[in-house]
């Protein structure tokens, strides 16, 4: 029992030296979580790192890396939390980067239900329930509101709004028809489970401020190569060829100041 | 500081609805566990028992499946009343009601146990139904079971979190419990109101146990 334990250890130590491979923690906002998984599964077969991936609202992922949760990167729905984290030195100085630009998309599982533009669909009120993410702490959330607001339906439609506890539940609440219609990342419908199935109408940008999605490596991190390297992976072409095929807008220069 | 009492009130009427149901289905159920010799006796007990070990998500997603509007109890429901169950304050009860089953099934199943048929089989002998036997004689000697029932159904619905958190949809006045509201006060880092809510849940709870075991304590037994 003793003997091969300690074969097994000497086993895996051998094989996790060999291969240089380091693990670097990932907390990812859920609306990114699908092309994430994708762009990991080409990292790790690339460089031999693995990654080790938690996902939730920025906002919860926030608080947790604020309380001392030992994550090396942290991809973010918004700009804001990564600058917060800045100035807060939990992230390393100039490691912030917008790896992608998020779209917001009204989307039903029902194939018939959103056969027009937003705001007819809103208005004519065939649906019980509309989910969005909860707007103090996802920022599809936000932008779910300004978009409500700016159409003029948001008093008719305040009462039939669930919020999902992220984007992740929120798209769960559609997709499991318990709310007919909700505001959920494109990506997520063009995830390759999805394939884009459903109905939906693509907000358009101007409804909202721009879902500018960035990225810090955090100070937990700064010693770990691989995170180094994962952060570079991502905004090389590679990555960033997933990133817009899943329905993501990208920023030409790298350092988006703002 | 603004803190927002409405999901305390909710709690509490969730609670309270909760409990009577249970009690309505609990009390049968209970009765017969205590005197059945049917061989699928055990097979209740365990199914009864269940929602104590089980994660909320397992309870929660099988849930949110049943309650939507293709779900079993949803669909009916839907045929029955034209709206769906999702993200409403009855499918909040019901999913309570099967996250408590456990806590008003059991002390009530020891106490008719404990109780016996003994002093059932004397009344029906002076020719009492069964009905009126067990109204007045069975139930109030099994008095501290229902108060242990009631007291352990209201405070476990107090603390229901998981499962509401993943079929509630956290709206106001609606769904959107205590644990919920604390949840969503924590997560944006307004830890005063949460400071609140939660030492208010905690005194809320503490007194009602301490309550029932000063009772317990002091109820006879028999009740003539």
């Amino acid at each position: 029992m003793t003997v091969s334990c300690v074969l097994f250890l000497l086993i895996f130590y051998v094989h996790a030296s060999a291969a240089s491979a380091e693990e670097v923690r990932a907390a990812v906002a859920s609306n990114f979580l699908a092309t994430f998984h994708e762009i990991a599964k080409i990292f790790e077969h690339d460089t031999g790192h693995v990654l080790a991936i938690s996902s939730g609202s920025s906002g919860k992922l926030y608080a947790q890396v604020q309380h001392g949760a030992p994550f090396d990167v942290f991809f973010s729905a918004d700009s804001k939390r990564p600058r917060l984290m800045e100035q807060e030195a939990l992230a390393v100085p100039e490691s912030r980067f917008t790896y992608a630009v998020g779209r917001l998309t009204l989307w039903s599982a029902n194939p018939a239900l959103i056969n027009g533009d937003g705001q007819t669909v809103l208005s004519q009120g065939r649906f019980e329930h509309v989910a969005i993410a909860n707007p103090k702490t996802a920022p599809y959330g936000v932008a779910a509101k300004h978009t409500l607001e700016r159409l003029g339906v948001w008093p008719e439609v305040e009462r039939r709004i669930v919020q999902g506890e992220n984007i992740g539940q929120t798209f769960q609440f559609v997709y499991s028809q318990n709310a007919q219609l909700g505001f959920v990342a494109l990506s997520q419908v063009l995830s390759p489970k999805i394939n884009g199935a459903g109905s939906r109408w693509d907000v358009p940008v101007h409804l909202h401020r721009p879902l500018t999605q960035q990225a810090v490596l955090l100070v937990n991190g700064q010693r770990n190569q691989a995170a180094v390297a994962f952060l570079e992976y991502v905004k090389a072409a590679k990555a960033q060829q997933i990133i817009e095929r899943f329905g993501y807008g990208v920023e030409e220069k790298p350092h988006a100041n703002e | 500081m603004d803190v927002d009492w409405g999901p305390l009130w909710l709690t509490m009427q969730l609670a309270g609805v909760t409990v009577i149901v249970l009690l309505l289905v609990g009390t049968p159920v209970a009765w017969w566990l205590a005197f059945t010799k049917s061989r699928i006796r055990t097979m209740v007990e365990a199914i009864v028992a269940l929602p104590i070990v089980l994660p909320p998500t397992v309870l929660g997603f099988y849930l949110l499946v049943a309650l939507g509007p293709h779900g079993a109890i949803g669909g009916f429901w839907k045929e029955l009343t034209g709206s769906s169950l999702s993200f409403t304050f009855t499918g909040l009860v019901i999913a309570s009601s099967f996250y408590s089953l456990p806590f008003v099934v059991q002390p009530l199943h020891g106490a008719f146990e404990s109780v016996g048929k003994m002093p059932l089989e004397a009344a029906w002998s002076l020719r009492a139904s069964k009905f009126d036997a067990f109204l007045t004689v069975a139930s109030p000697m099994a008095i501290r079971g229902f108060l242990s029932a009631i007291v352990l159904g209201f405070a476990h619905t107090l603390g229901e979190f998981g499962v509401v958190l993943m079929v509630g949809g956290n709206i106001p006045g609606v769904t959107k419990v205590l644990s919920i509201a604390i949840y969503d006060h924590v997560e944006v880092l307004e830890y005063t109101q949460a400071h609140i809510l939660s030492a208010v849940l905690l005194l809320l709870c503490f007194a009602i146990l301490t309550i029932v075991y000063t009772v317990n304590r002091r109820l006879p037994i028999h009740v003539s």
